[in-house]
């Protein structure tokens, strides 16, 4: 892949924009396992990876890619994997350990319908819960719902940028649909992205607490090799890494894994709104659903509905803030999901009563169409 | 002994709260002695070495040494250690396991890594029993024993670690009791050269929960066993089946040469690069 520096005009697919993304961010480890309708990921990286320098590896399953992951990256590589529901299930023991001992990495979810092996091919939004506890135990996590192909791009990016930032995994979540689906693109050249790397010690070894807090809630982190050496478990830990069982130091440790996401919740507000300043009825959407739901409000519009969408690209942590604002200036909000009504829920628990949340599901391995949004649109319109 | 003592102090972290947390009479600490010793004589630095281990009484090893240390999940450390290896192919990545570790809950992870023949040692400190948990059968456990989970008696037959190793594609594969110090300490250093994927099993023994259930719960018992009982390879090499039956069998057991995967993997970027500029 060579490094562009005019504006790129491209057909791509989701999964072709994902690993651009990701290699424009600097991925240069990754590890997976084939499984449909993520594979396309990890046979273009097996492609791409060792000219761009980096290293590709195929598992033995799900489990070991991201252990593969979470080894490369406190190398000091920025690592990445991808898969589908029943892999990702099979990660979450280690999005748990790496949420637990601080290491930056991404994991792409291509959605597909479930439970168990489910639904192979066809898209679905069952993972939302899962993504965001699925790893036993409180932690804390970011999870993007990319819409189209160039928001797989741009998520990719920021994903990297945010797993660093924080030393967090993050998650992808996108439906089979954004995966597979072939769209035009424009991509920037590469340089109009900022990108972040973990931040590293500024002291010499000998002072260094690889878990001590020095004002950011993110301490910094050495690559192995180069002279910190320092202990990573998924235990409970003190600043040093050891284990330790004593309250006062367990407490310390998990109230900053989740104080260093939600200090900066006020950053993490990322969404698209559609004619939704005004709008009676609001449409709460993500992912490819949230695409029908544009067109249902565009139509609406026409027939003098007074609708709009607001489309959200951070699922975790929920965007209480912004989701709020438009539950306060709506009559009704309907959220439509092609699952049995996960995000929903949220919506419903920020709402306190502020309005009227409706769902729409579909769980058929089907999308929902933009005539079905606009249906329920006029049946619920006050 | 003062010089043993020495080599070992140098490497202990002194920052860490001890005492460990293994019981009297266990036979991790003279493995611990041994890796320590083998590691000093190989003339890697402390930056150089990455130890991994996974869960158990056999996980909390690195947390006492001054490497760069990494304390995994229940039989992934394989997995860590292959993606460590490949990132950084200039660290030298030792992993050390338990048996329920590397071969029930790991056993894929173990194959495949043999297989792959990434430059890895994997120490996997057998004492036939989950030791941390209470003392339940491991798949090294003998057929008929009795243990907190078989109370009427194992019903599976064992593993042989070094058999296994052998089959899925270990380039080195070496067996000691932790009885035989000086042996297991040579045998680790031969591992620690070896280019690709090295095994070593390290028998041992749990005199607090295997030894209760089995009735043998003196280590010293519990370790003239394993001198009694333990044959080395170049004796064994002449004797048939059923005199080698519930014997030991210590000492070097495989060495062969086989091309390493992050080597392999090199051979290929280059490859990729000379075929890039022809275009």
């Amino acid at each position: 892949m060579k490094k562009n520096r005019r504006n790129e005009y491209l057909l791509l697919q989701g999964s072709e924009a994902c690993v651009r993304g990701a290699l424009l961010a600097g991925c240069r480890f990754f590890a997976g396992y084939p499984i449909t309708p993520a594979t396309e990921i990890m046979e273009l990286m097996s492609w791409e990876l060792p000219e761009a320098g980096g290293v590709f590896i195929q598992m033995e399953d799900e489990i070991a890619s991201l252990g593969a992951v979470i080894g490369a990256s406190l190398a000091g590589v920025k690592s990445m994997t991808a898969t589908s529901g029943p892999g990702f299930s099979l990660m979450q023991e280690h999005i748990g350990f790496a949420c637990m001992a601080e290491v930056p990495c991404v994991i792409v979810d291509v959605m597909r319908g479930g439970p168990s092996t489910g639904l192979p091919t066809l898209p679905a939004q069952g993972d939302v819960m899962q993504s965001r506890w699925g790893a036993h135990g409180d932690h804390p996590i970011i999870v993007l719902a990319p819409a189209s192909v160039y928001e797989f791009f741009d998520l990719t990016i920021k994903a990297f940028n945010l797993s660093e930032r924080y030393r967090i995994p993050v998650i992808l979540v996108a439906d089979e649909v954004i995966a597979h689906m072939r769209e035009s693109v424009i991509l920037p050249p590469g340089e109009e992205f900022e990108l972040e790397e973990r931040p590293k010690p500024t002291v010499p070894p000998e002072w260094y607490a690889p878990y001590e807090d020095r004002g950011t809630g993110v301490p910094p982190m050495p690559p192995f090799g180069e002279g910190y050496r320092y202990h990573v478990t998924g235990l409970a830990h003190d600043i040093h890494g050891y284990p330790t069982t004593r309250s006062d130091e367990v407490r310390v440790l998990i109230t900053r894994l989740f104080n260093k996401i939600s200090k900066d919740f006020h950053l993490l507000q990322w969404f698209d709104s559609y004619q939704a300043e005004d709008a009676v009825v609001t449409v709460i959407a993500y992912g490819s659903v949230a695409r029908s739901a544009l067109r249902a409000v565009r139509e609406g519009r026409e027939k003098g509905l007074k609708v709009g969408l607001l489309k959200l690209k951070v699922l975790w942590p929920f965007m209480r803030r912004t989701v709020m604002r438009f539950l306060e200036t709506s009559a009704k909000v309907l959220v439509p999901e092609m699952n049995m009504g996960q995000l929903s829920r949220e919506v419903k628990r920020v709402n306190q009563g502020k309005c009227e949340v409706i769902n729409l599901n579909k769980v058929d391995g089907t999308l929902i169409t933009p005539e079905e949004i606009l249906q329920k649109l006029e049946e619920i319109y006050p | 002994m003062t010089e043993t003592t020495h080599i070992i102090h140098k490497y202990l972290r002194s920052s860490k709260r001890f005492p460990h947390i293994w019981c009297p009479g266990c036979g991790i600490g003279i493995l611990l002695g041994a890796l320590i010793r083998a590691i000093d004589r190989s003339g890697y630095s402390k930056d150089d070495i990455v130890l991994i281990s996974g869960i158990g009484c056999s996980g909390r090893l690195p947390t006492y040494v001054d490497f760069n240390t990494l304390h995994t999940t229940h039989g992934r450390a394989l997995t860590f250690a292959t993606g460590i290896k490949l990132a950084k192919p200039a660290l030298k990545v030792v992993v050390v396991m338990g048996d329920g570790d590397a071969t029930a809950i790991g056993g894929n992870h173990l194959i495949h890594a043999a297989r792959r023949n990434v430059e890895i040692t994997a120490i996997i400190i057998n004492n036939q029993t989950y030791g941390m948990t209470g003392g339940q059968c491991s798949p090294t456990t003998p057929f008929g024993t009795t243990t907190s989970s078989s109370p009427y008696g194992n019903l599976e037959p064992p593993f042989d670690i070094c058999r296994l190793a052998e089959a899925a594609g270990a380039v080195f594969v070496g067996r000691s009791t932790v009885y035989h110090a000086r042996l297991l300490e040579r045998v680790i250093g031969k591992a620690l050269h070896k280019d690709g994927f090295s095994v070593v099993e390290v028998i041992s023994h749990c005199p607090t929960y295997f030894g209760k259930q089995t009735g043998i719960d003196s280590p010293v018992e519990m370790m003239k066993w394993q001198r009694d009982n333990a044959i080395r390879v170049e004796r064994a090499k002449g004797l048939g089946e059923e005199e080698l039956r519930r014997k030991i069998v210590i000492g070097v057991l495989v060495d062969r040469e086989a091309p390493t995967y992050h080597k392999e993997y090199e051979r290929l970027r280059a490859r990729i690069r000379v075929k890039g500029n022809a275009v």
